[in-house]
């Protein structure tokens, strides 16, 4: 398999607070990879210096391409959809217009097509159809979030701990539905997530990050080996 | 009843240039979630433009496109040089507040300083007769501004509710981060929104122009306009243009009917409108209230 996303040397931060300090990470095409670290460690800041959202310096290119100094919308033109954390549920459009809108970047037929695919997917959202989507539960605002994204078919999908604040028996759903997702359409997908378990069950690789460096990667065997990783991150 | 019946109409005229203004402010509120306190210098300034066209020759219509043309490019302009600096977006709407206020009192100066503070004669959009309905009569301008809305309405509904630029840019207003990450260029669609409205205020001014064109032409038309958007709901155009005749017709039923009004405190039922419309329904009429989950 070859890199997707090849990430060298990342630095980015807030003003002058420094978050980042050279992070390098690779995702390959097809795979899930996961991001681990406790709060304040990077992991949001890293998918907002991917996507665009803050400046970043270094070198970040997805299939060969350079992301950094584009803005978030040329970003997604370039086949990576980020879910920011806390779903960014466009509140005052309805479930199907957020959809629509996820086309944004698409003008091709199958547009309807991918809409019928991703209601099949999240049933739920199918029957919320024409209901405002800032209306919803937690768990139907973050498939909703995760559909949107899908609509632009990007090739990377980023996600901000998809579970925050879902109960567990949603959150197991909606892994399941992102393991699915990843196989049918080959997506790859770059996920932050609290809930290491989960997450190392779905992904295929991950990486530690721990004060704005990476500390450990490996195989999620590898990872759930680690006695360090183990304690911190997977509580036994 | 004849005499009921003409204060009715007269306030029906009033509102529908209450309601033209009111539209405007719908359109940037539902573009960029924010109010535009200049919304109504703007106007008084697209208006001496149309009235710079006009004047050198160019038929009526037409110079209010060009007029309108004209300002869609300054609207989009102020959004660019003087918004975005300072926010741009509702997330926190002070800067962008105190940037209209700012840009209502610049235009106020700016206007007398390029044309002068003597007023500009302007014609009726739709000519000076009438017709007579029940005793009463209702004049051509008011039945030309009744219809000029309709228009107005119909084609804001098209864009905002039919197409996808619209939908981006309702998108952008309720919330520009996730838009942006679904790939909307969320600069441009601001820009759009502040030149639309500007250009649709065009014809807020262009409806009184003809009682002479000053500075001061939207002063009052915009308190109005405020009170027209507030009762009909600061998201639906059709309540601007609902909000806007009632409150036409009622201030001018008020000034005629309770002898205390009159004309010298006209303002005054606008203003308790405003009020009683935030205390009893905040969303106005026809307005949405924002569900949100937190």
């Amino acid at each position: 398999m070859s890199a997707l996303l090849t990430v060298e040397g990342l630095t980015a931060g807030y003003g002058p607070v420094e978050v980042l300090r050279g992070i390098d990470l690779t995702v390959d095409d097809g795979e899930i990879v996961v991001v681990l670290g406790a709060n304040g460690a990077g992991k949001t800041t890293t998918l907002r210096a991917l996507s665009g959202m803050i400046p970043a310096r270094g070198s970040v290119t997805l299939a060969g391409r350079s992301l950094l100094g584009r803005r978030p919308d040329q970003v997604v033109r370039l086949g990576v959809s980020h879910v920011p954390q806390g779903r960014g549920t466009i509140t005052d459009l309805t479930v199907h217009e957020n959809l629509l809108l996820g086309a944004y970047t698409r003008s091709d037929p199958e547009i309807d097509e991918d809409l019928e695919r991703w209601y099949t997917v999240f049933p739920r959202l199918a029957e919320r159809r024409d209901q405002t989507a800032g209306s919803m539960s937690g768990g139907e605002q973050q498939m909703l979030a995760i559909a949107r994204a899908l609509m632009s078919r990007p090739r990377l999908l980023l996600l901000d701990e998809p579970s925050l604040g879902l109960a567990p028996l949603v959150t197991e759903e909606l892994f399941r539905s992102l393991v699915q997702i990843n196989r049918e359409q080959g997506t790859s997908v770059l996920v932050v997530e609290q809930n290491a378990n989960l997450a190392l069950d779905v992904g295929s690789r991950g990486y530690v990050l721990e004060t704005g460096r990476i500390v450990v990667s490996g195989t999620s065997s590898e990872l759930r080996a680690d006695e360090a990783v183990r304690k911190a991150y997977l509580g036994y | 009843m004849g005499e009921l019946l003409q204060f009715f109409f007269l306030g029906l005229g009033r509102g529908a240039i209450y309601a033209t203004l009111a539209i405007a402010l719908v359109i940037i509120y539902r573009a960029t979630g924010l109010l535009n306190f200049a919304q109504g210098q703007m106007a008084m300034f697209s208006t001496y433009i149309v009235w710079a066209f006009w004047s050198a020759g160019v038929p009526l219509w037409p110079a209010i496109l060009l007029g309108m043309v004209a300002s869609f490019v300054l609207g989009a302009l102020v959004e660019r040089l003087l918004i975005r600096p300072v926010g741009g977006t509702g997330e926190n709407p002070l800067p962008v507040v105190i940037v209209t206020i700012g840009l209502f009192l610049a235009l106020g100066a700016l206007a007398p300083w390029i044309w002068g503070l003597e007023a500009k004669p302007f014609p009726l959009l739709f000519g000076s007769g009438s017709v007579t309905v029940l005793d009463a009569s209702i004049d051509y301008q008011t039945l030309g501004l009744l219809v000029m809305l309709g228009v107005e309405v119909l084609a804001l509904w098209l864009l905002f509710q039919r197409t996808k630029l619209g939908l981006a840019m309702r998108g952008v207003a309720s919330n520009a981060e996730s838009s942006a990450l679904v790939g909307v260029p969320v600069g441009t669609m601001l820009m759009i929104g502040w030149g639309l409205s500007a250009a649709f205020g065009t014809l807020a001014g262009v409806s009184v122009a003809n009682l002479g064109i000053d500075p001061n032409l939207m002063l009052g038309p915009l308190i109005y306009a405020f009170a027209a958007a507030t009762l009909g709901g600061f998201d639906s155009p059709v309540g601007a243009v609902v909000g806007g005749l009632i409150v036409g017709v009622v201030t001018e039923l008020l000034a005629h009917y309770v002898e205390p009004i009159g004309n010298d405190l006209k303002l005054l039922p606008a203003f308790v409108l405003i009020l009683v419309v935030l205390l009893v329904r905040p969303q106005g009429l026809f307005g949405h209230l924002h569900a949100r989950r937190v």
